[in-house]
Formats: structure tokens, C-alpha cells, sequence
């Protein structure tokens, strides 16, 4: 199974590049936009999906700073 | 009294350790991340530099390494352990120290002399040094800033495990509290931000550094003597 | 459409002419496949053969009695005593950082740093010369952004300090930025390395990362498989560096020569595979057989001259004998590098590429090393001016608000916005930090130092390209003078428009002419360099921007002073006959003049007594400071040393003709403000007393008259401001 795991900075953690980010689209005539959030997206292939939430905390997120999302298959868009 | 310095993939200040761990003690040997033994060394250096490019977390993959377990086990038995820049990243990644480093509040990596302050003095490796002492080190690092959860945070203040903090108005990466380097609960594991092994020689800085390694091979030194 | 005309259409896209294209016929005794035009259009482009260069860069002096390895190897070396050499190159990545100025820069600093431990040198430092159009444009302010955050991500993760550099900013960069980067490397003489291939059969090996579809861009013409515009994105021509790969590669690289394991060593850069496996069997005049069945691939379905030319980063190509095989892959298995043999030497004179055990293309190697056609210039001066008068931007006309002014502008204020990205610090020698001394200073062991610095102005090479180079050369040397250091060789990278014009044909001939007679003046040879030719676009040619990097040596590390007035009391003095002159100066652009036709001539016999008596003032100890002066004139420099210092000066120049050409006026490389004890300063050669440090304040008097009189904190916040004001 093609697997996607979104990894984020936990609520409260000051997200600069998220600021940044958020504050630099006014400028290009941008309005409205809000609680903006960088965010790290893994891919994988896993023979066994049941192992992911593992997978992830014991690598892919660092959990004392981060939470992470395992992204159901059927969100998934059709790969362009 | 014999340093230890680890290399792993990518590590770039590692020689630099070595170098000035030898000043003060004559014997400081790099350890390769592959092998599990740590040859003797009484203290253990984890040094600065980008261990695997940074990939996906800073430290997030040296803390893996096979001597990492032999530092586990060195550490538990009391033996003293120093993280520096990446090395503090490791030793956070490894559950070895409280908290985690985030990115640079200013997005930029930042090379800088800074002024630290020693809060507390009576650890292994800050006894060369007064309490309130301020010393210049040179900071440079992209991850640095140093979080952890607000009780915790109280829990290292009351319990003097933050060793040093950057002095008023030096703070380069928004770290909590100012903190620039904190110990275990044990204080037998230290990381720290700045660079202690760029400040050893008035050639190339100032020589504050080396209170650092003074203070490990006092410690150590003792420690063999019993 | 038959194969025949196919071929000559497409040797058309890839940038062959047609008369060229006919040669290759001729020398092959046959039309090429393929194979065989991917790699001709790439060995016989402007970029690898240096069609139009190489006349001009074969006038240039390259001996001398330091010169351990010259022009023609991967860097060029000096010897520095101890059994020590020093290894050094610059190159430019222009166009890639153009397009995507992150990645551009970042693997424009891991080619070069490529170069030079391809000769077995460690990488010990790195400085880049970058110029970028007017900060007012916000291409320009994101092209600096992205450049300087690439060079640092680089050289930062890679553990090798960026100790230096310089950054200008002017109208004509603006569709063509400039960065040139320049690596320094130390090596033990006997442990040089080449990249003559030799021993027939002796085996080829390829190690590093794996190989993709980088910079395949152009020759992506010749793929068989149909490419719909949707397809456009499957072949990348960006770069993408790895610097985790390149610190591998490197200690990878460095432990085979300790262990005696390699027979010639050669990088990858541009054109791949195919340049570095054409130039190893030129230098050792042997053949080579090359598998592409064997190259480790990170993209599936590549096709053999995907293979060939691909400029995947972070690789390298060795020859081994065959019984050192085994060490060689246990080695880099060790360092987690791909190592695989993928060919062996012959005596066939061919580079011949196997796909299999079927042969894809037959090369002659004096076909495409030493066969390309080489062009003569038709060089003419211009007949009108080329460039527009830059924007006026300065409004003051006392001489306060005009230093406040020149302090705060973009090519005088404050790097530190730019150089606090770099790592300036890794590998514990760096005796001089940017912005302390007018070179970085490098201990080696023993006690002796190096000094090095990079330097070059477009502007003024515009005004007048001989005396313009002559300038950059003497100014760089006199970087060095100021640290004590004494100038060994020269690298050298030439940025110029389109050299089929006989206008820019004119400028680099002049420039050439003026970097060999400097070089000749020094006494020191050019060791190697790089030509990036054809930057310009619809408003016209760059300025003319030859670049140029000197190391030097200096006996004690901890004689090498730096900019800053270091005590009250000290005596400051000028060295050297300040002629200035506002021809082609900062205070000019800023005031939107145009550029001026020629600039005053060069006294060499003076500039070479000043340089030397404060090279070796400095190395006496008589100096406790010393700053050459250069953009912005006599008034900026003193500034420049009170800031870097943190003391005021009170200083009398004596009645003046022109007050603005004495305070702002220019003669880059041939004068330096000095200071010291009064003693010492009394005992120098030609040193005119202009004051002394006192005070927080820098008062320049002209007889009787106050011309300026600023506080140092002014100074400081004008210059500190400087740029980051500019980028917000």
C-alpha cells in the first residue's frame, strides 16, 4: 500500500516558517488566508499498514514536538 | 583520562573536538558510529556538524548508530557524556536529554560569537567555572532553538539542570528561557548549542571553551583516582 | 526524414555549428550516432573547450617556483614549505543560479569543491564572489536570498568554512547574476594526485551517488522515446546537490589516496561522465571502455547518452589496479557510497561506450579533447558606450551625509546579513573572521599561516578593461599585504557577455592582457581558472567581470593585524601614492554618472614598494592595524577601520584641491591606512601621518577646516543598516 503521512509541529509550538509564510502572501495580494502551518509529508510503500503508527513513532515523528496524521487511502488523490 | 569523540556520517566538528579534548588531556580518540566500543574512553564527546545531512530531523538518524547504545549504557552507569550543537540533537533524539531543538526562530542559520552565562557551576562539566561567570563561544547552527514543555522547563530550572543560558539580549534562536545548555536529571549528560571547541585557542577566538574540557578531565580525573 | 538529417538538426539544438558538425564527420570518417553527438556537442561547447578563450587564456603566466601543479588538473597548487601544498580554483555557476539561485549556488560550491579534492586536497575553505542587478528589483533581492542560503546550506553541512567573499550590486546583473566559487585545499605534496588515466587494463571505477537525468536539458533531443510537453518534467535540468553525499564522497576519496589505492582521480561536473572519462584518457594519451550497463541509476529507462552525460552531483571516477579492486569498493562501502567498476583502460586511443556487451559509440580522445576548433576574436572597441549611467541615489553633498550615504549603500554597507549564514569557523583554523581583516587568514601546522581573498570590479574593468583588471589584481594582492601575507599564485574566473561581439571581444582581450601584466608584476603565476562566457540578454553585456582569487603566505599566524584601530593614541598613517580619482567610483554611480572612457594609469613600481613595506610592517609587529583603501576612497576606509575597531580618529589631510575627490576619490590596490605605536609608524618607508586614534568620534580636518566630524555609532548604524534595510 502507497502510504502518506503528514507530520506536524504540535498546537503551541511557535511554527515560524508557518508565519512567514502566512505573512508574506498580503503582499502578493493574497487576503484571507490564515493559520498557516509548514508541515513534512512522507511517502512510503508498506506491506503491512498496521505497522505505520509504529513506523512513525519510532522515526518518522519526534512525538515530544510532533504529532502525525497517517492519511486514509481513500483521501488519497489520484497521482497526476 | 582518555576522550572519546564520535564520528558518524556527516559529523564536521568531530577533528575540532578532538582537538581540543587533546589539549587538556593528551588522549582523545575518535569512535566510529558502526563500532559499539567505545575503547576506553572516560568521557564521551557526541560532536557538532550535519550526522546524515539533517534528514528528517537533526539527530533524528545518528541516535540509531550502534554506539549510541554504547553511550546509552555509558550514560546509565554514570558515565559523563557532552553533546555539542548536533551532538545535543543526538542526545535529545535519544531520550538521553529533556526537550528537543527546533528551527531558528529567524529561519537562518547563524554563525556568531554569543555571550553565555554559567547558572550553575558544580557539574562535570562547568566546575572550572564560577556561577554567574559569563563566557564568549561561538554559536553556529540552523536548529538550535531549545524547547521543551513549560512543566518540564520548570522542573530543569528547579532542579539545576540548566547549565548555561545565553545572556540578555544574546538569545540567537529563540530558544526557551534563554537556555543554551542543560544536563540530565543524573547531570552526568550535558548539550549544549554553542561551540566549546572553537574557543580554545586565542589564535583562532577566545579561550572560554576550554573550561569545559578542564572541567571533564577534573571530573574524570577524580573519578579514576577513587 | 532520414537518420542523416535528423542528426543534422539536431546538431543544430544541441549548439554545434555546421562547420563543426562537419568536422566530427571528417574525424570520425563517418556521420556520429547518438551516443557519439551527446558527447561531441558537450566536449566541443564554449563551456568544456573553451573555444573562445583559449587563445587569450594560453598568454597568461603559468610558472614559477612555488607552482606545484598549473593550469590543465582538476585545481591548481603552491607549494607552502613543510611539505605542505595549497590548492585553489574558482569557478562560476552562473546560468544555473539564474535559474534556481538555491540549488545553482549550492552545487556551484560543490563542483569546485569537487576540483580540488579530485588532486587530493582537504577542502580547508571556501569564498564566492557574487553580483546580482540593483537591490531596488525584487528578482535581485531573492536571487541574493536564495544564493546565499545555497552556498551556505553547501559549504555549512559539507564542514569546510566560508571564510570570505564579496558581493556587488549593479544594473547590468540584473538578468545575469554572477557567482563564482572559490575553494582553498591543503594536501600533503607527496599525496597530489592526477587525473592521467594509465595502465592498460587497470579498472575504472565510478563511486558516489547515483546517476539521474541532471542537467540533461539540451541533449534531451536525442531521446528515442517520444516526450509529450507533459513529459517536459520528467528530464530535470536543474542540479540538485546533496552535501551529505559530498561529505561521504570526500572522506570516501581522501581515505583511497591515504591508502595508496588509486592510480588517477577525476570529478564529475559538467557534462559527466563523458568529459571526466575524455579527460583522463587525454592526460594519459590511453583509451577507455565504459559500460553504462554497469553506472548505478536512480531514474529507470535511461538511455546510454542519458548515462554519458548526465550531471548528477556528488560523483567521482577513479582508475585502480585491478588487485585493488576489493580495498577500493571495501572503502567506500565503508563511507555508504555506491562504488562500482564500470570499465577498464585501454590502448585503443577510443573512449568507447558499451551498453552491454554491445558498443553504443566509438570516440577517437584527440577528437574530443584536443581537436576542437578554436576561434579567433575579432575584438574592436566600442564605438559608443555600452552600459547606462546608473541611477542617482545619493541626494547629500556635504561630505558627512555623503559618507553616511556611501557607508549605508549596497556595495559598501555590511555583509554580516550574508556572511552569519556561513559557517566560518569548522576545522578550527581560521585566524581572521570576515569583516576582522581585508583577507581571511588560515593556520597551518607549524605555526605559518595563509591568507586568501577574492576580488573583482565590473564597473571599473567597464571604464577600462585593462587598467580595470590591473586594479582587481593589485587589489587582491593588497587584500593580502594587509595581513602580511605575500601572494603565491592566482585563480582567476573571466565573466563576460558574448564573445562573437567585437566590443566584448575587446573587453576580454584587455582584461586578459591586464591580468597577465598583473600577475607578471606580482611575480606569481595564474594556476588555473574558468571562462563564463555569453551572460548577457536584450538590454546587453554584463559588465566585464573578471574575478580573481590570490593565496598567499605569511611565516607567523599571530602577526597577520586586521582593519580595526586597535588603541588610542595609535598613530594612522597612508601608505603608498593615493592619487585618487572619481573616475568610475562608488561615489560616481551613486550619483548617477556615467561611466567614465578609461581610468588613470597604475605607478606598478610604486604599488609594489607600498605592498611590500606594509607586508612587512605588519609582519614585524610594527602594525596594529592595516585596511587598503579601495571603494569609497580615503574617507570610507578610515570609517571602515574605526567601526572595525569601535575607536574614532582625528584626522588632518592638509589643504585639499577637490575636498570630494580627496575624501571619496579612488585608486584601488596601491594605498593603505595604517596604524600603530608612533615609534614604529615613524620607522616606515613613505608613511604620509594623517593622525590618530582618539576618542569616539572620526573627525577629517583639511587645514583649518572641518570637513566631517560623525559620531562612530552614526557610522556604525548607517553601515549595519545598510543592508538589511535594503531588503525588507
Amino acid at each position: 500500500m502507497r502510504a502518506r503521512v503528514l507530520i506536524r509541529p504540535k498546537a503551541g509550538i511557535l511554527d515560524p516558517q508557518g508565519q512567514t509564510v502566512e505573512r508574506a502572501l498580503p503582499a502578493l495580494g493574497f487576503g484571507g488566508v490564515s493559520r498557516v502551518h509548514v508541515v513534512r509529508l512522507v511517502e512510503l510503500d508498506v506491506e503491512d499498514p498496521a505497522t505505520l503508527p509504529q513506523i512513525c513513532e519510532a522515526l518518522l515523528c519526534n512525538t515530544l514536538i510532533e504529532e502525525y496524521e497517517i492519511l486514509a487511502e481513500d483521501v488519497l488523490a489520484a497521482p497526476a | 583520562m582518555k576522550f572519546g569523540v564520535i564520528r558518524f556520517p556527516g559529523s564536521c566538528d568531530e577533528v575540532d573536538a578532538q582537538l581540543a579534548a587533546a589539549r587538556v588531556a593528551g588522549d582523545a580518540e575518535l569512535l566510529w558510529h558502526a563500532d559499539r566500543d567505545l575503547h576506553g574512553a572516560d568521557a564521551v564527546i557526541v560532536p557538532g556538524g550535519f550526522s546524515y545531512g539533517d534528514y528528517l530531523r537533526a539527530g533524528a538518524i545518528a541516535r540509531f548508530a550502534p554506539v549510541m547504545e554504547s553511550v546509552a549504557a555509558f550514560a546509565a552507569e554514570g558515565g559523563p557524556v557532552l553533546g555539542i550543537c548536533n551532538g545535543f540533537q543526538v542526545l535529545c533524539e535519544a531520550g538521553l536529554l529533556p526537550g528537543a531543538l527546533l528551527g531558528n526562530t529567524g529561519l537562518r542559520f547563524l554563525c556568531r560569537q554569543v555571550e553565555l552565562e554559567v547558572e550553575t557551576a558544580d557539574t562535570p562539566f562547568t566546575r572550572a567555572c564560577q556561577e554567574g561567570e559569563r563566557l564568549s563561544i561561538p554559536a553556529k547552527h540552523m536548529t538550535g532553538r531549545y524547547w521543551a514543555p513549560e512543566a518540564t522547563l520548570d522542573e530543569l530550572e528547579a532542579n539545576r539542570q540548566v547549565l548555561l543560558r545565553y545572556a540578555p539580549g544574546e538569545n540567537p534562536n529563540g530558544s526557551a528561557r534563554d537556555i543554551a545548555g542543560v544536563s540530565n536529571a543524573a547531570g552526568n549528560v550535558f548539550g549544549l548549542m554553542p561551540h566549546p571547541e572553537h574557543a580554545v585557542e586565542e589564535l583562532t577566538g577566545s579561550t572560554d571553551g576550554l573550561k569545559i574540557f578542564q572541567s571533564l578531565r577534573d571530573h574524570c580525573d577524580e573519578r579514576l583516582a577513587v | 526524414m532520414t537518420s542523416a538529417s535528423l542528426s543534422e538538426s539536431r546538431h543544430r539544438v544541441l549548439g554545434l555549428t555546421d562547420a563543426e558538425y562537419e568536422l566530427i564527420c571528417q574525424k570520425l570518417g563517418r556521420e556520429p550516432n547518438e551516443v557519439e553527438l551527446a558527447v561531441f556537442s558537450l566536449m566541443w561547447s564554449e563551456h568544456c573547450a573553451y573555444k573562445h578563450s583559449k587563445r587569450l587564456l594560453a598568454t597568461l603566466p603559468t610558472s614559477g617556483e612555488r607552482l606545484v601543479l598549473g593550469p590543465g588538473e582538476n585545481a591548481g597548487a603552491v607549494d607552502v614549505g613543510g611539505g605542505l601544498a595549497v590548492a585553489f580554483k574558482v569557478e562560476s555557476h552562473n546560468h544555473p543560479s539564474a535559474v534556481e539561485p538555491f540549488q545553482g549556488a549550492a552545487t556551484g560550491v560543490g563542483g569546485i569543491l569537487r576540483d580540488v579534492f579530485a588532486i587530493g586536497a582537504r577542502p580547508i575553505a571556501v569564498l564566492d564572489s557574487l553580483r546580482f542587478g540593483e537591490l531596488s528589483s525584487r528578482r535581485s533581492r531573492y536571487l541574493l536570498e536564495r544564493v546565499v542560503a545555497g552556498i551556505g546550506h553547501y559549504g555549512n553541512s559539507i564542514g569546510v568554512p566560508t571564510v570570505g567573499g564579496e558581493i556587488y550590486f549593479e544594473g547590468p546583473y540584473e538578468q545575469n547574476c554572477l557567482v563564482n566559487a572559490m575553494c582553498v585545499g591543503l594536501v600533503a605534496r607527496e599525496r597530489l594526485i592526477r587525473s592521467a588515466a594509465a595502465g592498460v587494463g587497470n579498472v575504472l571505477v565510478l563511486f558516489g551517488a547515483s546517476t539521474g537525468r541532471d542537467g540533461i536539458g539540451g541533449a534531451s533531443v536525442l531521446a528515442s522515446a517520444e516526450l509529450g510537453e507533459a513529459d517536459e518534467a520528467k528530464r530535470p535540468s536543474v542540479q540538485i546537490g546533496d552535501p551529505f553525499e559530498e561529505k561521504k564522497l570526500l572522506e570516501c576519496s581522501l581515505e583511497l589516496l591515504e591508502r595508496g589505492l588509486l592510480v588517477a582521480l577525476q570529478d564529475l561536473g559538467a557534462a559527466g561522465l563523458s568529459s571526466a572519462s575524455s579527460e583522463m584518457a587525454s592526460k594519459g594519451g590511453v583509451g577507455l571502455d565504459i559500460d553504462v550497463a554497469k553506472v548505478p541509476l536512480r531514474e529507470p529507462d535511461m538511455e546510454p547518452f542519458e548515462i554519458m552525460v548526465s550531471e548528477s552531483q556528488e560523483r567521482m571516477l577513479c582508475v585502480t589496479e585491478p588487485e585493488h579492486v576489493e580495498e577500493v569498493l571495501a572503502v567506500c562501502r565503508k563511507w555508504e557510497t555506491h562504488a562500482t567498476a564500470i570499465g577498464a583502460v585501454t590502448d585503443s586511443g577510443l573512449l568507447r561506450v558499451l551498453a552491454g556487451g554491445e558498443v553504443v559509440g566509438e570516440l577517437p580522445v584527440r577528437a574530443l579533447v584536443d581537436d576542437c576548433p578554436i576561434y579567433e576574436l575579432t575584438p574592436a572597441r566600442p564605438a559608443r558606450a555600452l552600459y547606462a549611467a546608473p541611477p542617482r541615489t545619493l541626494e547629500a553633498t556635504d561630505p558627512g551625509g555623503m559618507l553616511l550615504g556611501l557607508l549605508g549603500s549596497a556595495n559598501l554597507a555590511s555583509r554580516r546579513w550574508a556572511f552569519e549564514q556561513y559557517d566560518c569557523l569548522v576545522q578550527s583554523r581560521t585566524v581572521r573572521r570576515p569583516e576582522q581583516a581585508d583577507a581571511a587568514v588560515l593556520a597551518l601546522p607549524g605555526g605559518s599561516a595563509i591568507a586568501v581573498s577574492i576580488d573583482g570590479n565590473g564597473r571599473r574593468v567597464a571604464c577600462d578593461p585593462h587598467t580595470g583588471t590591473l586594479e582587481a589584481v593589485f587589489e587582491c594582492a593588497a587584500n593580502l599585504a594587509c595581513v602580511g601575507a605575500e601572494p603565491l599564485g592566482l585563480t582567476n574566473c573571466l565573466n563576460f557577455g558574448n564573445p562573437e561581439k567585437p566590443h566584448v571581444a575587446w573587453q576580454l582581450a584587455e582584461a586578459v592582457r591586464g591580468l597577465g601584466d598583473g600577475c607578471r608584476a606580482l611575480g606569481i603565476p595564474v594556476v588555473g581558472g574558468n571562462v563564463s562566457l555569453y551572460n548577457e540578454g536584450p538590454q546587453g553585456p554584463i559588465y566585464p567581470t573578471p574575478v580573481v582569487g590570490i593565496v598567499g603566505e605569511l611565516p607567523d599566524a599571530a602577526r597577520c593585524a586586521g582593519i580595526g584601530f586597535a588603541r588610542e593614541g595609535d598613530v594612522i598613517a597612508l601608505v603608498g601614492s593615493l592619487s585618487p580619482s572619481l573616475a568610475g567610483s562608488e561615489l560616481a554611480k551613486l550619483r548617477g554618472e556615467p561611466l567614465p572612457d578609461g581610468l588613470p594609469a597604475l605607478d606598478l613600481e610604486s604599488i609594489s614598494v607600498a605592498h611590500a613595506t606594509v607586508r612587512a610592517a605588519v609582519r614585524s609587529g610594527a602594525l596594529r592595524s592595516a585596511h587598503d583603501v579601495a571603494e569609497g576612497g580615503l574617507a570610507v576606509a578610515l570609517a571602515e577601520c574605526c567601526l572595525a575597531g569601535g575607536l574614532g580618529a582625528s584626522v588632518d589631510l592638509g589643504a585639499v584641491e577637490e575636498l570630494d575627490v580627496a575624501l571619496f576619490g579612488e585608486a584601488p590596490g596601491r594605498a593603505f591606512v595604517v596604524s600603530g605605536r608612533a615609534d614604529a609608524l615613524a620607522e616606515l618607508d613613505a608613511a604620509l601621518p594623517l593622525g590618530t586614534v582618539r576618542g569616539d568620534r572620526l573627525a577629517i580636518a583639511t587645514g583649518v577646516a572641518t570637513a566631517l566630524d560623525i559620531a562612530v555609532t552614526d557610522l556604525a548604524r548607517a553601515r549595519a543598516e545598510g543592508l538589511p534595510a535594503l531588503l525588507d
